[in-house]
């Protein structure tokens, strides 16, 4: 045993590759639930997003494109869901869980000829100086675009939900889309939004893991990811920078986990692979016992008659 | 009239059609635990199938089932098999060994042929298997003059003896060129994950590994080690060239063609017995990748020349003196191991630290 082996700075700078994925599928799902809907597609929409990001990207040769594909294919699967629960009044539990089963299935048939294929490599930013600075260089500087494009969007989101006249809006159709119907928003089309925006993320995540993260492409490759998307929003209390402490705590519990194997620790296996989903379950639960709760029309739907 | 006509085609269609199934091709099934795009282990194993589709063309109709999972689901699909009336089944991993037994005992008629596994249970079973042990010792060999920080990574699947064997012998020949090299062992507990292998290579090279050796079948490790730079990879299974000529500088490749050729011969001819097959280097079972020219002339030369003598047999890869790493003699000097404690390995010698996960 050798805990001398293991380098904090590198240990940090992969727990946040590692929590990337997370953080997209999380703050998409974030905004969904805000507005009032439960989308348990999110699995299904990453793993779409992974596999149209992944052709894209080697069709074309360019990982960024592989992105925008992704997140476009992640949203035109929510439009399914959308259809289904605010047009056809669809049970939105039942519609988000085939929404998975389909984008597992669906995936695993578009990628047959992708098993095995190399991605065009995404860049690392390289900023002069910058990233050549010891500790802080390797962990703030040294990392792909979309890396920092998640903690952008989780800025992005908290300042909208708290500052913004449409964050506004969309509290209210989550809260009481009655009143806010009554008050002349337009609930379905708010809702609709919303569930796009969190289709678009979702895939993005799930690119980020075909492209970056691995950089492969296999069948049911985001493993669960999506699920401990929808875990995380609910023990992070609806608040965008728990997300982020949350996702980061995932993150970094399966990157020490690895490191404590190779290090020798004498801890079975099978305990230090658990661990990640033990631990962040837990801090989140400590986390959430304020009184923050879930939006309160979340999950029921909304049509104008009744 | 048009009615009869089409009925009258229809009815000569079906008689032709069952004048095909009277030739009765052989079926040859085989079942696969990763996809056949892996680009190592499964993918071998597939090409060993064409193989045999080009050798008896129309005499041969293969099957084969991608992504089956170790355990119950395999003896389904094993059992289908033989329902839709395979006469050869081939089991490519060692998680299908009780399955493989189980369905064979239920068909007797059917032939089965279990790779790297040791139980043959009933008359129609055959196990084989490749000494990659052998392969390793080329590996280890040049892995001990390649490292600069000493440190060895390895990604290893399950602990079975297989890998264990791969690990003793990688690590015996590295230790032989480089005293102070330093092996650290990461287990994937999968055959193929792609996400799983990527973290554990890059956790290895997060600790100081400039070597990673894996004994998972996917490329994600080749990637990793090529996104961060100076670290050299082994190709598993398959060549992996597509990687070289670095990271990957060499590969062990499996070559099954041959004997599955032989195998389904033998159905034919009706010449088929069980059997116990563990072929090596020397009869072609196991082939060395290209050392590329990463790796410096002179180490290149005498990771052939192992390879020379493992052929030939003048060398064995578990040459005494061995001790276990608990300290207790294995192999007095110049003695080698017999391959009934080869195939059950359970132990590490001297020097790897660690436990073997139970």
């Amino acid at each position: 045993m050798d805990l001398s082996a293991i380098n904090p700075v590198l240990l940090i700078a992969s727990l946040m590759v590692a929590a990337t994925p997370l953080l997209f599928a999380a703050i998409g799902e974030l905004v969904v639930e805000k507005a009032g809907v439960l989308n348990l597609g999110v699995e299904g929409m990453m793993i779409i997003g992974a596999i149209a990001g992944f052709a894209t990207a080697v069709e074309t040769g360019s990982p960024l494109l592989g992105f925008v594909a992704a997140a476009g294919a992640g949203a035109l699967l929510s439009v399914l869901f959308a259809i289904l629960t605010q047009f056809a009044q669809a049970n939105q539990v039942a519609s988000g869980l085939s929404l998975t089963l389909f984008g597992l299935g669906l995936s695993a048939l578009m990628g047959q000829s992708y098993v095995g294929v190399k991605p065009p490599q995404m860049e690392k930013l390289n900023i002069p100086v910058l990233s050549d600075l010891p500790v802080v260089g390797p962990i703030l500087f040294g990392h792909d675009l979309m890396l920092y494009v998640a903690i952008a969007l989780i800025a992005a989101v908290w300042a909208m939900i708290k500052f913004s006249r449409l964050g506004l809006v969309l509290r209210a159709v989550g809260e009481n889309h009655d009143a806010a119907h009554a008050l002349g928003y337009k609930v379905v089309r708010i809702r609709i939004l919303a569930i796009l925006f969190g289709g678009a993320c979702a895939g993005l995540g799930g690119a980020y893991i075909s492209l970056i993260r691995v950089p492969q492409w296999t069948e049911g490759m985001t493993a669960g990811i999506g699920w401990i998307a929808l875990a995380l929003v609910v023990f992070a209390s609806w608040k965008p920078w728990r997300v982020l402490l949350g996702a980061y705590l995932f993150g970094g519990v399966t990157v020490v986990q690895l490191n404590l194997q190779a290090a020798g620790v004498a801890i079975p296996v099978e305990y230090l692979a658990m661990s990640p989903y033990l631990i962040t379950i837990l801090v989140l639960v400590i986390l959430s016992a304020d009184k923050s709760s879930a939006p309160a029309a979340l999950g029921r739907n909304f049509h104008a008659s009744r | 009239m048009k009615l009869t006509n089409l009925l009258t085609s229809a009815a000569m269609a079906l008689g032709l059609a069952t004048a095909a199934v009277a030739e009765d091709p052989t079926k040859v099934g085989f079942v696969y635990v990763g996809p056949v795009g892996d680009g190592g282990w499964t993918y071998e194993h597939d090409q060993g199938r064409k193989a045999v589709v080009a050798e008896f063309g129309d005499k041969v109709e293969t099957v084969y089932v991608e992504n089956v999972a170790e355990g119950p689901d395999a003896e389904r699909v094993i059992t289908q098999m033989a329902l839709q009336g395979a006469d050869l089944i081939f089991t490519t991993s060692f998680g299908y060994m009780d399955p493989t037994n189980n369905v064979a005992a239920k068909f007797p008629d059917v032939k089965f042929e279990h790779a790297t596994g040791y139980k043959r249970n009933t008359e129609n079973v055959s196990t084989y298997s490749a000494r990659f042990y052998e392969g390793r010792a080329v590996q280890g060999t040049i892995a001990g003059h390649m490292t600069e920080s000493n440190i060895v990574g390895y990604i290893g699947s399950y602990p079975i003896p297989e890998v264990i064997r791969g690990i003793n012998s990688a690590y015996i020949h590295a230790k032989k060129v480089n005293p102070d090299v330093e092996f650290k062992i990461v287990w994937a507990f999968t055959w193929f994950d792609p996400a799983k292998e990527a973290d554990a290579a890059k956790v290895l090279i997060e600790q100081g590994a400039d070597v990673i050796l894996q004994h998972t079948d996917s490329t994600a490790p080749q990637a990793a080690a090529q996104a961060a730079g100076n670290v050299i990879t082994f190709g598993q299974a398959s060549d992996m060239a597509e990687y070289g000529p670095k990271p990957r500088v060499s590969s062990i490749i499996d070559d099954w063609a041959p004997y599955y050729i032989a195998r389904t011969k033998a159905v034919m001819d009706g010449t088929w017995t069980s059997t116990d097959t563990w072929d090596g280097i020397g009869a072609g079972m196991v082939g060395i990748g290209e050392i590329s020219d990463a790796v410096p002339a002179e180490v290149k030369a005498e990771a052939l020349a192992l390879k020379a003598a493992l052929a030939d047999g003048s060398y064995h890869a578990f040459t005494g003196p061995i001790t276990k790493q608990d300290g207790s003699a294995w192999l007095a000097d110049g003695e080698t191991a017999d391959d009934g404690t080869l195939a059950g390995m359970n132990f590490y010698v001297e020097g790897i630290e660690g436990d073997i996960p139970q």
